[in-house]
């Protein structure tokens, strides 16, 4: 380092070149606080409206610490009981992302603008994506017990209601990003339109169709466990009687065998993702 | 054989007989303005002209994946322009087509890439489970050696190199026992060498299995050593059109204008891939 190597400084600094930057412009900087502004009168407004009775959470960790000693120890004797239902919980989530499955391929299809044949069938494939994801399982349930009645039927009918649309977006984004140039040289051939569907397109759709599927199958094994609370079938059903008769070293039970199939099914369905190439 | 007999018999109905093809895109682009082009044997003719000449419109126009404004494309004397959907499907599986990115399905196996040209044949379902008649299956194999690539059915096709890849995307063409084959800029993203084994193998296969081919090529020394017949193209019109030992200076200037066209020809003697095995060239074609 010698000395005429470094940038003169003070009397004579590089001319021309700027020595301030700032990220955003005042302008920018207003607007910024303008949101943070709106996002706090957002939370005020939502907290005033709900009308929380602040008293409540004076004792809350005090009905916390009684819950708990209320569910200790856990009835483990009842556990029998509930591996039927928690079985039955399983199948719902399954049978309910394979009817979804076989749904969501049609429907994603026609969702999907380069697949679909016109402008009405398109807003046909989007609509019942909307109509399929805005309403939750639960609320599926409820209309599938009116239906059906309760039982697992109506839990399954539910899953697959919500899951067809939630698989089938993912699947239609997918239809629309395939490489055109696939599809191109398979129609080239003079293959039918469906051929090109199943030849050229579907293979590169897979891994998406796979990887949704399982990771919505695992969505399910959480759905499907509160589904009994709507008379859906499932371990919820018992859950919920549980809770109703503050039978709470039952219910603790019940939420530990739910965690279990929880944690299981995200594992396998992690693993099961990870190795789609 | 049936290839050989047409030429021969040469009932005066040309292979290809190409007439005011024009092409208007949506956008106002005029890329086609009225082109005309008659191959009447066995041949590989070269489409030479600078980027945006219109070669790929041209080439898209015959097999109508890109739709034509106007005029005629007949494929030994059928109209390919006047047909329906159904009609054109099937004029489709006379016609190869050969994509500068191999455009395979790169998931699949390279059995199931050439399979695929034999979709026209069979129905969605045997599709779907690739079942494919056995001299289909054995064509597929007769086919693969042919092109060099004895063994590799089974590899997918996302895991083959350049070269390779464009060799099955030929082989799936001619899976189609064609009567044309279109090839756009084959050669476009292959190293020099490479690209001079696969314009090789072109030229060897449009003699052995007496199939025109039209080829776009932005490589005036690849077109001038393996093409028979060269067409200029410059803003949507032919501006030249002979046989490829008459592409003169004077001609490249008025395909390309004043630029600077030319370029060292390179050596080109690496020798052809897998010579062909005779015995199983019948059962091919
Ligand atoms: N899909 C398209 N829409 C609008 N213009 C296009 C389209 N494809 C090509 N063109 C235009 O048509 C002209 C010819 O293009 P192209 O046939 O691809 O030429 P080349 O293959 O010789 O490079 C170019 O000006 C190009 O920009
Ligand atoms: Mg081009």
């Amino acid at each position: 380092m010698t000395a005429h190597q470094q940038p003169p400084r003070g009397s004579a600094p590089m001319r021309g070149y700027p020595d301030q930057w700032e990220r955003y412009s005042p302008r920018e900087r207003f607007v910024r606080w303008l949101w943070l502004a709106g996002i706090a009168i957002a939370a005020a407004w939502s907290v005033s409206a709900l009308d929380i009775e602040w008293a409540f959470f004076a004792d809350a960790h005090e009905q916390a610490a009684d819950l708990i000693e209320r569910m200790w120890p856990p009835r483990w004797s009842y556990f029998p009981r509930i591996v039927q239902p928690l079985i039955e919980t399983l199948h719902i989530a399954t049978l309910g992302t394979m009817i979804a499955i076989v749904f969501a391929l049609p429907v994603a299809f026609l969702a999907a603008r380069n697949t679909t044949w016109n402008q009405g069938t398109w807003l046909i494939g989007r609509g019942m994506l909307v109509l399929s994801r805005s309403i939750n399982t639960v609320i599926w349930g409820l209309v599938f017990v009116a239906i059906f009645g309760p039982g697992p039927v109506a839990g399954i009918c539910a899953v697959a209601a919500r899951s067809v649309g939630f698989i089938a977006k993912l699947v239609a984004e997918a239809i629309e990003e395939v490489d055109a140039g696939q599809i191109e040289a398979v129609e080239a051939t003079g293959a039918s339109t469906l051929q090109v569907y199943g030849v050229a397109i579907l293979p590169q759709i897979l891994p998406v169709l796979i990887g949704t599927s399982i990771y919505r199958w695992d969505i399910n094994v959480r759905e499907s466990s509160v589904l009994g609370f709507v008379g859906a079938g499932g371990i919820g059903l018992l859950l919920y009687a549980s809770i109703n008769q503050f039978a709470w070293s039952q219910a603790i039970v019940i939420l530990i065998a739910i965690l279990g199939i929880v944690i299981i099914s995200e594992a396998l369905s992690a693993y099961v993702r990870s190795r789609i190439v | 054989m049936s290839a050989q007999v047409r030429a021969v018999a040469g009932s005066g109905v040309p292979l290809l007989a190409v007439e005011g093809l024009a092409k208007v895109y949506p956008t106002g682009k005029k890329a086609l303005g009225g082109v005309d082009v008659v191959i009447d044997r066995p041949q590989l003719v070269a489409v030479i002209g600078s980027s945006g000449a219109g070669k790929s419109t041209f080439i898209r126009c015959i097999n109508r994946l890109v739709e034509p404004t106007a005029g005629s494309v007949r494929l030994n004397g059928e109209d390919i322009v006047a047909l329906d959907r159904k009609g054109l499907r099937a004029a489709r599986r006379r016609i190869g087509m050969i994509f500068q990115e191999y455009n395979l399905v790169e998931r699949l196996s390279v059995m199931q890439n050439l399979l695929s040209g034999r979709l026209g044949y069979v129905g969605l379902f045997a599709a779907l489970r690739y079942r494919f008649p056995p001299e289909d299956i054995q064509a597929a194999f007769a086919l693969l050696d042919r092109v060099g690539l004895d063994g590799y059915h089974d590899q997918r096709a996302d895991a083959l190199s350049g070269g390779q890849r464009q060799r099955v995307g030929i082989a799936r063409a001619l899976m189609q026992r064609p009567e044309l084959l279109l090839l756009d800029e084959p050669t476009a993203s292959l190293d020099p060498k490479t690209s001079r084994q696969i314009m090789r193998l072109v030229r060897e296969l449009v003699a052995e299995r007496q199939t025109p081919a039209i080829i776009n090529i932005h490589d005036v020394a690849l077109a001038r050593a393996h093409a028979d017949r060269i067409i200029g193209m410059k803003d949507g019109l032919i501006v030249f059109d002979a046989e490829a030992s008459a592409l003169t200076d004077a001609a490249l200037t008025r395909i390309y204008g004043e630029e600077d066209w030319s370029r060292p020809q390179d050596a080109d003697d690496e020798p052809a891939p897998a010579a062909a095995a005779p015995g199983s060239l019948s059962l091919i074609s």
